[in-house]
């Protein structure tokens, strides 16, 4: 239970951290270390270097630039979650923070780190993903744009290669004036969720005007209810409009494992769908 | 890279007050580090995952698992472990309200108790018994002696 060997490396800037990745092979990353750590610890992962990067002052804060929030990949967890501009821009952010681990571990736990991870639970990249973020990434080549909804390419595999780092994750938030939920099912508070829900709402004179609706935890991957998205837009917010939401989160494809069968997390989509409709409806019109 | 090569860093950190200026293993874990090294072997390793809690202490303030941090990461923090936190033999408060609710039993989980319960009371004053709970549930106690040590939380919040 204690990492394997491995050589240290802390750079302190985005250029010396490219560089390094270039010339080092079977290195692995050091952001919050919440996953990486125990997977260290317990010689899942040994890799012949780790490069930290929590010295890299740049990697991490929220700015604005015009509408849009910047949000450095280092930047904590708990930082997000005291933020006063996430609190006003981006609120369903926050109540997923909620449910991310414990406050003794969302002190250390990143945003990067957590999108790069990408556990298919994991609460972070299922809002990146509603909120239709863009991520910054840097590599030898100079920076990239990619959209949150192409970056992951499967199980736990983001579109980012060894010689890349992901810089901040940006997103243009909504009006002001929207319904907001998330929820999420989990064995015991603070566990990895079994299945997850997100969404926002704008409603206009009773009628939805836009919806989206992100889940994950559900597949290997978290996903966008497209379908169901569309299909809300121009009916009113009524329970039976949200239960049809919830039918169409039932028939996508789920995962199976040893614990949790695809037909419960199925069940779990679509009961999680209907109630954050719900509550997100209840909050866009301010009942 | 060769069989014998141990990677290793001079760090300098303040643990309880005190300045240690020490060599040491990068690969090594920073609640090892207080426990093999310091000998403060009051902060608890249980799960070496992040799941139990037991290893929780304070770096600059706040509440984290040190079995989720390197000690080379700890360079230059000002660490507290619950070494740290009675003066001489006068106990903090929760310290206080655990001897008192008889928040302890086996005491395995206690130092990571502790620790959360201070730091998270030091940040919302107050904090009500959910608060309280919640706080807590990243920290396992196998004892099951919930319901004393929520007494002792609620019951230093309180005041």
């Amino acid at each position: 239970m204690k990492p394997g060997r491995f050589t240290y490396h802390d750079p302190t800037t985005i250029d010396e951290l490219i560089g390094l990745l270039g010339s080092l092979d079977d290195a692995k990353l050091l952001a919050g270390g919440q996953s990486l750590m125990p997977m260290l610890n317990m010689r899942f992962s040994q890799p012949d270097h780790v490069v930290d990067l929590n010295g890299i002052d740049e990697l991490a804060g929220i700015t604005t630039n015009g509408s849009a929030l910047k949000i450095g990949a280092m930047t904590r967890q708990a930082a997000l979650l005291k933020s006063n501009e996430i609190a006003d821009q981006i609120p369903v952010m926050q109540a997923a923070l909620q449910c991310v681990g414990h406050f003794q571990t969302r002190y250390r736990g990143t945003i990067g780190g957590s999108l790069c991870h990408l556990d298919p639970s994991a609460e972070l990249p299922l809002i990146a993903l509603l909120c239709d973020a863009e991520l910054q990434v840097a590599g030898p080549d100079g920076d990239r744009s990619i959209a949150m909804g192409e970056w992951p390419l499967a199980y736990m595999m983001p579109s980012i290669s060894e010689s890349e780092i992901l810089k901040s994750i940006n997103i243009n938030p909504w009006p002001q004036r929207h319904g907001f939920a998330f929820e999420e099912i989990a064995r015991r508070r603070g566990d990895f969720a079994i299945v997850g829900v997100g969404c926002q709402l704008a409603i206009d004179n009773g009628v939805i005007s836009k919806a989206v609706i992100a889940i994950g935890g559900a597949n290997q991957v978290p996903y966008r209810l497209t379908e169901a998205e569309e299909a809300l837009v121009g009916q009113p917010a009524t329970d039976d409009v949200f239960a049809a939401a919830g039918e169409v989160a039932r028939k996508q494809d789920a995962m199976s494992d040893a614990y949790i069968t695809a037909a419960y997390r199925q069940r779990l989509a679509n009961v999680l769908t209907k109630r954050t409709l719900a509550t997100a409806a209840q909050r866009a019109t301010g009942e | 890279m060769s069989e014998q090569n141990n990677d290793e860093r001079e760090i300098t950190l303040t643990v309880n007050g005190k300045t240690y200026r020490e060599t040491v293993e990068t690969r090594i874990h920073l609640a090892d580090f207080l426990r093999l090294q310091l000998k403060l072997t009051g902060t608890h390793l249980g799960c070496e995952h992040g799941v139990c809690g037991a290893c929780t202490i304070l770096v600059d303030g706040e509440a984290v698992r040190s079995c989720l941090m390197l000690a080379v990461q700890a360079n230059g923090s000002d660490v507290t472990t619950i070494e740290g936190l009675a003066d001489g033999e006068e106990l903090t408060p929760i310290q206080k309200a655990f001897s008192e609710h008889h928040a302890l039993q086996c005491g395995f989980c206690t130092s990571g108790m502790i620790m959360s319960l201070t730091a998270y009371i030091a940040e919302n004053p107050g904090a009500d018994e959910e608060a309280i709970r919640e706080a807590i549930s990243g920290n396992i106690c196998r004892c099951t002696g919930y319901q004393s040590i929520v007494a002792a939380g609620v019951a230093v919040a309180a005041k």
